[in-house]
């Protein structure tokens, strides 16, 4: 991929458009599933058959009873084209735009977006596209970033060339964000730091890597807000908010609100804060050429599914984060600027001290975060501790409330 | 009779108003104690409207900080020595003694060698000699020009790995203004009356532990105490009246007399 040219500040920037967004309900299974990575079709309880597009009932036995199964991604490429007219807005400002028709070895035919090397035998990714949406990509089958390729980078966040924000530097997660975007090719990266007479190992290191500034930022401070965000924030292409305050109380063994005050201040105003700040100029910047703004990524925790009562008001502080995060990411949707949350397990710190292996290390957890931006997934649950969280959540919530609660 | 000569001193300029106190904003430095403590809010702001449509022909803000942010106030009861006095709270202090001469002990260049520097009974006496004796309800200022620090809250704060390093009294100085002098009370620029290192001292804290345990208060970050003789300044330290407040954030001024 080239480096683009530095945008010509004569021309108007080009507003945000989207390809076609309506979906029916069950159709949305299928965005479901890609917004974890997962490709799942539905498949038939009854007679085995697996179907695409999705529908009501088996196209084959005509059962109801249908559920969403990951499916095997090979493929064979039947036919191609390529697109040099459309009357859609988001199709038309992109053209030429290849499609192709595979055959799954699972069964059906399905229509595709083509990555530019595909042979004859190819793999199938649902991808969420800038709408937010499942589609469909039929990409080589030897490993590629997709990022890499001018159409499919349509559906990445790759930091390759773009500008990112890290709320947080002081902690070993926010050092490992910094230098997997700097390895991933990110041209900027800005590191926020709070309370600066406070010194971390690795922190003062951060700023012999060449593309980083530091700017002193604290997300309790809205003036500081409100002024990081008018300095930087018509550059910023990605943001990855993973400042956050945690301490490992219940409700009856911490006398007082001051502390899970302070994690709502941080974990959930924090956020709001942020959001209020950046993410009107973020949405002004969604189609601002090849390094576009693109993701806001919210570092939140796999308690926000359910409470975890040793860390209760932490887990409280980050489901009303969870959730404010759904309402920015309605509000960043219409401009194409994916909003990605982060449901880790605890992570191998200091406030996680207690508690037993299996723990995340900040490492893995920068892998997953670059990982997602890259493949275009806005639902991540990193680590097998969140892997099991979520299969039980998903199963049974009430079950698995009693039993965190055991 | 006298309180309209005070006042024609301050119409005729011949009493200078020096203003004590910082700016509370968000950026000054905030007392920090280990992380799993409980923790002072530091200063905050939130506009509650602008003549906007929030309230469309005024402007006004809502403030949160803890009692002891930014130039403030230490009561007795802040300490745990100091719990049981009568009037030991910033509501329940008489008013009286929110007033009183200050006396301004310049340690500005040892604090500037050596930032842990101590002030011993030895240093008190020595400058008793040069300017005056303290009397009694009277301010004590420690002068270390710390305030110029201010702007850079790391310098401010002044952090290693064994934590804080600001100057202080020794407990053999507080003793001394507490029990031979009898002082109102010990004011400091920096984020503490006791030094930085004080937690190792024995006792730890003695300012806080001495002062405080015999009814005396505090005033931490101090700013302009440079522009005070050492003697003849009145300082002005009214506290809010919060019920059973500890401190409180205040505007300390000094009254001086000439141009």
């Amino acid at each position: 991929m080239e480096r683009p040219k530095r945008k010509n500040p004569v021309l108007r920037t080009r507003l945000p458009t989207l390809p076609p967004a309506a979906r029916s309900r069950i159709a949305l299974g299928l965005t479901a599933a890609a917004a974890m990575g997962r490709f799942e079709l539905q498949q038939c309880k009854d007679c085995g058959a697996v179907q695409y597009p999705p529908r009501e009932t088996c196209q084959k036995c005509l059962s109801t009873k249908i559920i969403w199964q990951v499916q095997a991604d090979g493929g064979e490429l039947l036919a191609r084209t390529v697109l040099h007219h459309s009357n859609d807005l988001f199709f038309r400002e992109r053209l030429p735009w290849r499609l192709g028709l595979v055959k799954l070895d699972c069964g059906p035919t399905v229509v595709a977006h083509l990555h530019g090397s595909v042979e004859k035998k190819v793999k199938v990714r649902a991808m969420l596209d800038r709408a937010g949406q499942a589609v469909l990509a039929a990409l080589p089958e030897k490993e590629v970033n997709v990022a890499e390729d001018r159409q499919l980078r349509e559906f990445t966040c790759d930091p390759k060339f773009r500008k990112v924000f890290i709320t947080d530097g002081k902690t070993s997660l926010g050092q490992e964000l910094v230098r997997k975007m700097a390895s991933a090719g990110a041209d900027l990266i800005w590191v926020g730091h709070s309370e600066p007479w406070k010194k971390f190992s690795g922190f003062a290191e951060l700023k012999n890597i060449p593309q980083v500034t530091l700017l002193p930022l604290d997300l309790t401070d809205s003036k500081n807000v409100r002024e990081v965000a008018a300095e930087i924030g018509a550059k910023v292409d990605i943001v990855v908010n993973n400042a956050e305050h945690h301490r490992a109380f219940g409700i009856g063994n911490r006398a007082g609100v001051e502390t899970a005050r302070a994690e709502m201040d941080i974990n959930y105003f924090g956020l709001l804060r942020l959001a209020q700040e950046l993410g009107p100029v973020m949405r002004a910047r969604g189609a601002d050429g090849q390094s576009s703004a693109v993701a806001w990524v919210n570092v939140l925790s796999i308690y926000a599914l359910a409470n975890f009562p040793p860390h209760g008001t932490f887990s409280a502080s980050k489901a009303a984060a969870h959730s404010l995060a759904q309402c920015l990411r309605a509000e960043m949707r219409p401009a194409g600027v994916r909003v990605v949350n982060v449901f880790p397990g605890p992570i191998d710190d200091e406030w996680n001290q207690l508690l037993p292996p299996p723990k995340l290390t900040p490492a893995a957890l920068a892998s997953a975060i670059l990982k997602a931006l890259r493949e275009g997934i806005e639902d991540v649950y990193p680590g097998d501790v969140a892997q099991e969280w979520l299969a039980r959540w998903r199963d049974n919530p009430k079950a698995l409330e009693r039993e965190l609660s055991a | 009779m006298s309180l309209a000569k005070l006042v024609n001193g301050f119409l005729k300029g011949k009493i200078r108003v020096v203003d004590l106190t910082h700016t509370l904003s968000p950026e000054f430095a905030s007392i920090s104690l280990p992380p799993e403590m409980g923790q002072a809010w530091p200063f905050r702001i939130e506009e509650v409207s602008r003549y906007d449509e929030r309230g469309p022909a005024w402007y006004w803000n809502n403030f949160s900080c803890g009692e002891h942010t930014g130039t403030h106030f230490d009561a007795p009861v802040h300490w745990v020595s100091g719990k049981d006095l009568p009037n030991g709270s910033v509501d329940t202090i008489p008013p009286e003694n929110f007033i009183g001469p200050a006396f301004v002990l310049d340690c500005s260049s040892e604090a500037q060698k050596d930032a842990d520097f101590l002030l011993t009974k030895k240093f008190i006496q020595s400058w008793e000699k040069r300017h005056s004796r303290i009397t009694p309800r009277s301010w004590v200022l420690m002068r270390s020009d710390w305030y110029k620090r201010a702007g850079d809250p790391a310098a401010f704060q002044n952090y290693d790995e064994t934590g804080q390093h600001t100057p202080g009294p020794d407990m053999e100085a507080v003793k001394f203004l507490v029990e031979e002098r009898d002082i109102l009370g010990f004011g400091t620029e920096t984020i503490g009356t006791d030094a930085g290192q004080a937690q190792h001292l024995r006792p730890p804290y003695p300012c806080h532990y001495y002062m405080h345990g015999a009814g005396r208060y505090g005033l931490q970050c101090l700013a302009n105490l440079d522009k005070l003789p050492p003697t003849g300044a009145v300082v002005i330290a009214a506290p809010l009246k919060i019920q059973n407040g500890s401190g409180s954030p205040l505007r300390v001024l000094a009254l001086v007399e000439g141009k």
